[in-house]
């Protein structure tokens, strides 16, 4: 079964059409990459699917489950309360500014959902929180406030804090657009890393070259249509010219590198 | 009279004084919360009623305000106000009138808070409640103690405003001496104790923010 299915998705802010009908699918432990330029809706479509956007039409099923569906109007019609909360237990989103909780520190970041908002026991929180944090290679920083760490240090933290929830599917909005070069490195290490758990990751970015790597599926975005989609392979090579424009800059950097 | 007695005489006063300051800090702090959540509310109606309160209480002088507290029952509806009444009055309009400054400094403090704090704690499954309560309201605390401080010290300043409906407060009791014993000493004696008293709120508010500054 898949673990998201969306389909004709549309979403206008005002006259601006920013999704123009997007469907995409993600399965079990899959890794799907948007790339494309700013602006063409690819955080508009995360927010819509982590339902923090409200869609004008389309469907949005999670696990078999429909969150959301276009109502006999033509309009978006959402899963009740409970139902929503229940589907909103499957995925989790690491924002691009981190948006960690200020006044908790590390531990606290990590637990406090798991223990307040999922009723688990504490002892299978605190070794699941124990773990993660050695994962991470967080060791050490379990009493840190938020604002003493790094950007890079952070942004591990809210994947800690999202992984705590145990999602079948984890959304990445831009994951590294706030660091440096170097913590860009070490963030995209972790996220490489988290490829063995089986957990379907969809992440929104603009580093191309870890969207080739890490993905079994790429999605090409412009203007608010999927341009293409496919294996990093076929994206990568596309004959598109629409894609090649956008990847142009890219592509010279890697013959250049013999590549 | 020497000075010792009327340290004495004002030492009364100055108990009312602090009952006013604490009746009004305990039940204006959580009514200032409610009335901005009617003032953020996204029903019209409720907003513009306490919008309309709102403007009442702070362009209207609080003395004014008092003062139809005190003798509105009778007047507006011919309730007959026994003494007793007076310090209840001083009670009432005191909080309704802090209630609306709270509800602001709240209002600010809320609306200041970055949206993504809301849109990580619905994300990890956090009800509305518990969002304001456990992620938002602890935030808020911190960064709008400063306002907060500068009006409780308005308070203890205002608390002198009670004498307008003869409530035998500190203000009233060194006026009153002053002229009894045509002297400066009790009025002197007073300034000491609302400075002194200040002095201590200041120093309280001093520790609470440092005590909330373990992050930012």
């Amino acid at each position: 079964m898949n673990v998201l299915e969306c389909s004709h998705v549309k979403k206008s802010f005002g006259e601006l059409q920013v999704l123009k009908d997007i469907s995409l699918t993600v399965g079990e432990g899959e890794i799907l990459s948007i790339i494309g330029p700013s602006g063409s809706g690819k955080s508009t479509m995360l927010r819509c699917a982590t339902m923090l956007e409200t869609m004008d039409s389309g469907q949005i099923v999670y696990l078999g489950k429909r969150a959301a569906w276009t109502g006999a109007d033509g309009t978006a019609v959402y899963a009740s309360k409970k139902e929503l909360k229940e589907i909103g237990s499957q995925f989790g989103l690491v924002f691009q500014n981190f948006n960690l909780f200020p006044h908790f520190d590390v531990w606290k970041n990590i637990t406090d959902a798991p223990l307040r908002v999922q009723k688990r026991r504490k002892e299978e929180v605190f070794a699941q929180a124990k773990d993660l944090i050695r994962k991470m290679g967080l060791e050490g920083k379990e009493h840190a406030y938020p604002c003493q760490l790094s950007g890079g240090q952070c942004q591990r933290v809210a994947i800690a804090r999202a992984l705590a929830l145990n999602p079948k599917i984890l959304f990445f909005d831009e994951p590294t657009s706030a660091l440096d070069p170097e913590l860009t490195g070490e963030v995209l290490k972790v996220i490489k890393s988290l490829a063995d758990l089986d957990i379907a990751m969809v992440i929104v970015t603009h580093e191309m070259a870890f969207a080739r790597d890490i993905s079994d599926k790429v999605i090409f975005m412009a203007d608010g249509v999927i341009v293409e989609e496919g294996t990093p392979e076929e994206v990568f090579a596309s004959g598109n010219e629409r894609t090649r424009a956008f990847l142009g800059k890219y592509r010279d950097m890697l013959s250049e590198n013999g590549e | 009279m020497g000075i010792g007695q009327i340290v004495g005489q004002l030492a009364g006063g100055m108990m009312t004084s602090i009952q006013i300051f604490v009746v009004t800090l305990v039940f204006s702090l959580p009514l200032g919360l409610v009335v901005a959540f009617g003032r953020m509310s996204k029903n019209p109606v409720i907003q513009a009623i306490v919008k309309f309160y709102i403007s009442i209480m702070r362009g209207t002088p609080l003395m004014l305000q008092l003062m139809v507290v005190y003798f509105g029952p009778y007047y507006l509806f011919r309730i007959k106000i026994g003494s007793g009444y007076r310090l209840w009055a001083a009670f009432i309009g005191f909080v309704i009138n802090y209630s609306a400054y709270f509800a602001e400094i709240y209002r600010s403090g809320i609306q200041s808070m970055p949206a993504g704090q809301y849109e990580a704690a619905k994300l990890l499954g956090y009800s509305k409640s518990q969002t304001f309560f456990i992620i938002i309201l602890p935030q808020v605390i911190k960064r709008i103690l400063p306002s907060v401080t500068n009006e409780v010290i308005t308070l203890v300043k205002d608390t002198s405003l009670a004498f307008t409906i003869s409530v035998l407060e500190m203000f009233s009791i060194a006026k009153a001496l002053a002229s009894s014993q045509t002297s400066m000493i009790p009025f002197v004696a007073a300034g000491l104790f609302y400075y002194i008293f200040n002095l201590l709120v200041a120093v309280g508010m001093e520790a609470i923010e440092k005590k909330l500054s373990y992050y930012n």
